[in-house]
């Protein structure tokens, strides 16, 4: 039995404390302290440049943080990182399947890195493709696949090893209504099944209402608004949406940093699917 | 109980975890051979660059070895020239093609491929250690290719089951070996222009300080003691002794061997080093 499943769901999963990140000069993440309690789906928001994916770098121990530190699933993201790798699933915001593999052998592969049971990989996968819809492409190279397919098919990547934390970064951009359903879906039935946790970006304020429990807007590496969706929208009156709390706490100015990179990296990605 | 500051969540169980050298090990072999098993997989996909190579050694075999054959300028010892200079042809070959490794590698961690492996609790030697396999195989098929033209061209080859499998594994450390450095590199240099430049810069140095296309007396005292550091001489070496009636290894086998072995094993944790460096 996973010890998550026993702990009361006030406790949390992820912990942040002081968290902290420079590029040179820039201060892309600023002392952070965050709490993720077990079971839920934390949504981070946040203009471009706010320091989301710098964020989620960093617990997934792909970037160390220049100070400050978290805690995933119990341990150090520092000092215990390979520990934390053993607990968690990841999808990029880059669509990141290999191209030159189909799309079996992407969640085979996944299946044997993340050490599921041998006799359970098959059954996982197929389970997993048909919930994606993808079972009529698994055997074409995923280098075929439309954006979408792409992304569906890193969901069922990440949760195949049923993860204590899940991190998606904008896991539904660019899906079409009927696909980014079913990846809620989903995140929805792994969460239910499985007990797990997830942080999910997002520019999308209707993924950010329907999916998440709890919310946080980022501001230049800060928190600059936390709470569930609708405490955030009770704040500033009886009508407000979650666009009036994003355009409140995001500042209401184009955010001059970043953005950039990411553009171009999307736009090399997309250039890739043709 | 002070519901205001949560607890923090005990640690998940470790089930997964490899308890004891033993497990891993285990796990180790696991994660190498699923990396193996995929960049194996791309490999027989595309295997169109596996024959475009051959193309380059067979012009030094047929160009640079017929005329030195007739010109009898470099002092072979009991080997004729092409049979002194088709295991450094194919050595050579192992490093053009190894070398350019880390570009892949760089190519898929711009579409994120690095991000999700290194994510994975795979460990990072494992990773590496994989990949190296995979360049490692690649190269069999320029041993194949190689011997059959040496063999049309009349050198005098080896057919013993236990020379040929030599040959095989001599060059399959080969090329795991200078594909490891070329992941190093690439774990440096970081971009796809760089490493172009890099690479082209490193492989003729590698190349001619070394004993492939003639005899490390040959050599100014300088380049030869460059020479005696390059690992590539080891391979020639090693080759030579395997693959030709007659030819020798100076060192003797086993000593190119443990060469090639302590170097490769060093390149692959320097590799497992500064692999994570490449997504930040
Ligand atoms: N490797 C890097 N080198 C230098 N600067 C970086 C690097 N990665 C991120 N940054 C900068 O850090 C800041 C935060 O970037 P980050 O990618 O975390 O933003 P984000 O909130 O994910 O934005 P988006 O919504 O566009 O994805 C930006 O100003 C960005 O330019
Ligand atoms: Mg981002």
């Amino acid at each position: 039995m996973r010890a998550t499943t026993s702990v009361t769901t006030d406790a949390p999963v992820v912990r942040t404390i002081a968290l902290t990140r420079r590029f040179g000069s820039l201060l892309a993440v600023d002392a952070l302290d965050l709490t993720i309690a077990a079971g839920t789906i934390f949504g981070l928001l946040g203009s471009n440049g706010a320091g989301k994916t710098t964020v989620i770098r960093m617990l997934t121990t792909l970037l160390p943080p220049t100070s400050g530190t978290a805690e995933v699933a119990g341990y150090d993201i520092v000092r215990d990182a390979a520990r934390v790798r053993r607990h968690i699933g990841y999808v990029p915001q880059l669509l990141s399947a290999d191209g030159a593999l189909t799309g079996y052998e992407n969640l085979l592969l996944s299946a044997r890195l993340y050490d599921v049971p041998r006799a359970e990989q098959k059954p996982r996968i197929t389970e997993a493709l048909a919930f994606m819809g993808l079972d009529a492409a698994a055997h074409t190279l995923v280098r075929t696949y439309s954006g979408g397919m792409v992304r569906r098919l890193e969901v069922a990547q990440a949760t195949l090893h049923h993860p204590t934390v899940l991190f998606l970064d904008e896991p539904t951009i660019g899906l079409d209504p009927i696909a980014r359903r079913a990846v809620w879906e989903r995140l929805k039935q792994s969460r239910q099944q499985f007990a797990m946790t997830m942080l999910i970006t997002t520019h999308d304020m209707e993924e950010a209402e329907v999916l998440c429990d709890s919310l946080a807007i980022m501001h230049s590496g800060r928190i600059a608004a936390l709470g569930t969706p609708a405490a955030l929208k009770g704040q500033l009156g009886p009508h407000a949406t979650l666009d009036d709390v994003f355009v409140k706490a995001a500042g209401g100015s184009i955010d001059q940093g970043g953005g950039y990179r990411d553009t171009v990296r999307t736009r090399s990605t997309t250039a890739r699917l043709g | 109980m002070t519901p205001s500051a949560p607890v923090a969540l005990p640690p998940a169980s470790v089930e997964g975890e490899p308890r004891g050298a033993l497990a891993a090990c285990a796990a180790f072999a696991r994660h190498s051979a699923a990396i193996l098993a995929v960049e194996v997989r791309k490999m027989l996909r595309d295997p169109t660059d596996l024959f475009t190579r051959a193309v380059q050694p067979l012009l030094w075999l047929l160009v640079f070895g017929q005329v030195f054959t007739r010109t009898r300028a470099i002092p072979t010892g009991p080997l004729s020239y092409i049979e002194f200079m088709a295991p450094g042809v194919l050595a050579q070959s192992v490093l053009f093609t190894a070398i350019f490794y880390g570009i892949g590698v760089i190519w898929e961690r711009d579409l994120g491929v690095v991000h999700k492996l290194l994510a994975s609790p795979a460990s990072r030697t494992s990773l590496v250690f994989g990949k190296a396999m995979a360049a490692g195989i690649r190269t069999v098929s320029q041993a194949v290719i190689i011997v059959l033209l040496a063999v049309i061209m009349g050198v005098r080859v080896r057919f013993d089951p236990m020379s040929l499998i030599g040959v095989v594994c001599a060059v399959m450390l080969g090329g795991a070996l200078f594909s490891t450095f070329s992941l190093v590199i690439a774990c440096i240099v970081k971009t796809r222009d760089r490493f172009m430049g890099i690479g082209q810069l490193l492989t003729m140095p590698l190349f001619f300080a070394s004993n492939a296309i003639y005899p490390l007396e040959m050599m100014p005292r300088w380049l030869r003691a460059v020479a005696q550091y390059n690992p590539l001489t080891y391979l020639v070496e090693a080759l030579r002794a395997l693959m030709v009636q007659g030819g020798a290894s100076s060192a003797g086998l086993p000593a190119d061997f443990a060469v090639l072995m302590l170097v490769f094993i060093a390149f692959v944790l320097l590799a497992a080093r500064l692999f994570p460096g490449l997504v930040r």
